[in-house]
């Protein structure tokens, strides 16, 4: 596979485009450096001067369409920074397709670091895609690790759903947010992690607008020998409503660890924390096999409902 | 044709639940299973769909012997089983069950076909999550549809009456008269609704892990209705069980 095609294909599995697209604005990040970059009339992307990354600037009013910047790594030994940070202006309604794919074949790890910040402007929305994704048969480790900020102005939404479920060997996950009047940040998280894999999200939340809201929902399989750890931090300072869940999925001689603090500052503060953690049920098992299914794709079926 | 031969089942602590049980199901037959609570029907129900394991005894169908036959195995040769505590599921939905269930991926619509025989809005339900969001009439429904989109030769239902409201119960006795009405296959239920006995081709007892009477519903219906006995005991020589 040449450099072009490894490259679109790695795109493909973290952002669901077979190809560049026609339309809309697009930027793609491999192995460092900005390989293909378009705008459109809403939505323009610019290199930022200071430091390594892109700001995508969303005009006001905006609706419906749906911006790419996927950032891929091909070979081992890339040590990836990059800062991203999106403007979204007032009313805007957008989906921004983010993610990274890291191919290594090679002894050395490769690296990505995606800073993403997030500026949300009034009663503007985003629904934010992001897939991890890890191949290559080299002994080089691949390592992922996303920071997401969000400033989430009066009546915002933020929709923000990241999946990570193969061959990411170390991640280390910071999602951060501050929520105005009104605001409302929908997270969802699914992870699998197998092998040695060590997996850590940390979620920060801070509720300081009256009516704000965040629900967080976390769901995890962790396999073999793999690790998992998720930290929540909620604080809700007015009156809002925070819901935090974790569930995880321990097989072989997965660990998962969940460690949530929630902080009610005010006393119309609402917040609720769910976590459990164990192995498949053995009546699920039973409920599926008695469909037909064997106790390997019962297990399979369970599993993909579980991280679909 | 299913025939249980000399069924027995042993805890492993030694308490006998089920006792030399000799029970046939003929083709297309309505048999209901009724007793007093804790006297093995249950037991009974998991022990030909394969969940539980006799300690001694056979179990054929066709004249073949399936007692070593595993859940799925049981499953494929086309016993199905609706439990009498649904189970629930994160991310399965009721169209992938019913999918699973019928061996090939429902339409919206086909799915929408079998929830509204237990008398659910089928668009209502179809792709939503069979979560604890679900109450436990309703999950109770989705599981007797599950058991329709089977459409095995031999359905077990047990206690499929347990937690629905009388309104839907209605309903629920309309979905197994028609079950019964279309012969196309034979239904095992537990129950101890009088309704449910009343369109009962065969009524069995059991209790205190045996048989203890069985016949047609015009021989044992009766019996069952008639005053202070609540069960004609076979195992103490037609005295009353209790």
């Amino acid at each position: 596979m040449n450099s072009y095609d490894l490259i679109m294909d790695l795109v493909g599995k973290v952002s669901d485009i077979s190809d560049l697209p026609a339309v809309g604005a697009y930027n793609i990040r491999a192995d460092g450096c900005g390989t293909a970059r378009q705008n459109s009339e809403n939505i323009e992307i610019i290199t930022k001067t200071d430091k390594p990354g892109i700001d995508i600037m969303v005009k006001p009013g905006t609706k419906g369409e749906t911006v790419y910047i996927p950032a891929v790594i091909t070979h081992g030994g890339v040590d990836d920074l990059v800062y991203n940070d999106f403007y979204i202006g007032e009313d805007a309604d957008v989906t921004i397709v983010a993610g990274c794919g890291v191919h290594n074949c090679d002894c050395e790890d490769s690296h990505h670091n995606g800073i993403h910040r997030f500026f949300l402007a009034k009663n503007s929305k985003v629904l934010y895609l992001e897939k991890h994704y890890g191949e290559g048969d080299g002994s080089g480790k691949r390592i992922i690790n996303p920071e997401t900020e969000v400033f989430a102005e009066e009546g915002s939404t933020m929709e923000m759903n990241t999946v990570q479920i193969k061959g990411v060997d170390s991640t280390k996950r910071v999602s951060k947010a501050e929520l105005k009047d009104g605001a409302k940040l929908v997270i969802t998280e699914k992870i699998m992690t197998h092998g040695d894999q060590t997996a850590e999200t940390s979620f920060d939340v801070i509720m300081s607008g009256k009516d704000s809201s965040c629900h967080l929902v976390s769901r995890s399989v962790a396999r073999d020998n793999s690790k998992q750890v998720f930290r929540s931090y909620m604080r809700g300072d007015t009156e809002c409503y925070g819901h935090s869940e974790c569930d995880g999925i321990i097989m072989d001689n997965g660990v998962v660890s969940a460690i949530p603090e929630i902080i009610a500052n005010d006393v119309d503060a609402r917040l609720i924390h769910e976590a459990a953690i164990g192995k498949i049920a053995g009546e699920q098992l039973i409920k599926l096999m008695t469909l037909g299914l064997t106790e390997k794709q019962a297990e399979e079926q369970i599993i993909n409902g579980f991280l679909k | 044709m299913l025939e249980l031969k000399d069924i027995c089942y042993t805890l492993p602590d030694g308490k006998e639940i089920l006792k030399h049980i000799d029970l046939t199901v003929r083709d297309n037959e309505f048999m209901v299973i009724t007793g007093p609570n804790g006297g093995g029907k249950s037991t009974l129900a998991k022990l030909i769909a394969g969940i539980v394991t006799p300690t001694s005894g056979q179990i054929l169908l066709d004249g073949q012997d399936i007692t070593g036959l595993d859940i799925t195995n049981r499953a494929n040769i086309g016993i199905s089983f609706a439990f009498q505590q649904p189970v629930r599921f994160k991310g399965i939905t009721v169209r992938d069950l019913l999918s699973l269930a019928s061996g090939k991926d429902l339409s919206v619509r086909e799915a929408c076909g079998y929830l509204t025989q237990v008398g659910l809005h089928g668009a209502s339900y179809v792709e939503r999550e069979v979560d604890a969001t679900f109450s436990g009439g309703e999950l109770k429904r989705i599981e007797i549809a599950i058991a329709l989109a089977r459409e095995s030769r031999l359905s077990i239902f047990d206690e499929p009456e347990a937690g629905i409201d009388l309104w839907s119960f209605k309903n629920l006795i309309a979905v197994f008269e028609h079950l019964h009405e279309q012969n196309n296959g034979s239904i095992m239920i537990i129950s101890h609704q009088e309704r449910i006995l009343n369109i009962a081709d065969e009524i069995v007892i059991i209790a205190d892990g045996r048989v203890a009477n069985k016949g047609s519903r015009d021989e044992i219906y009766p019996l069952l209705l008639s005053e202070e006995t609540a069960v004609p005991c076979g195992c103490c020589k037609g005295g009353n069980c209790r």
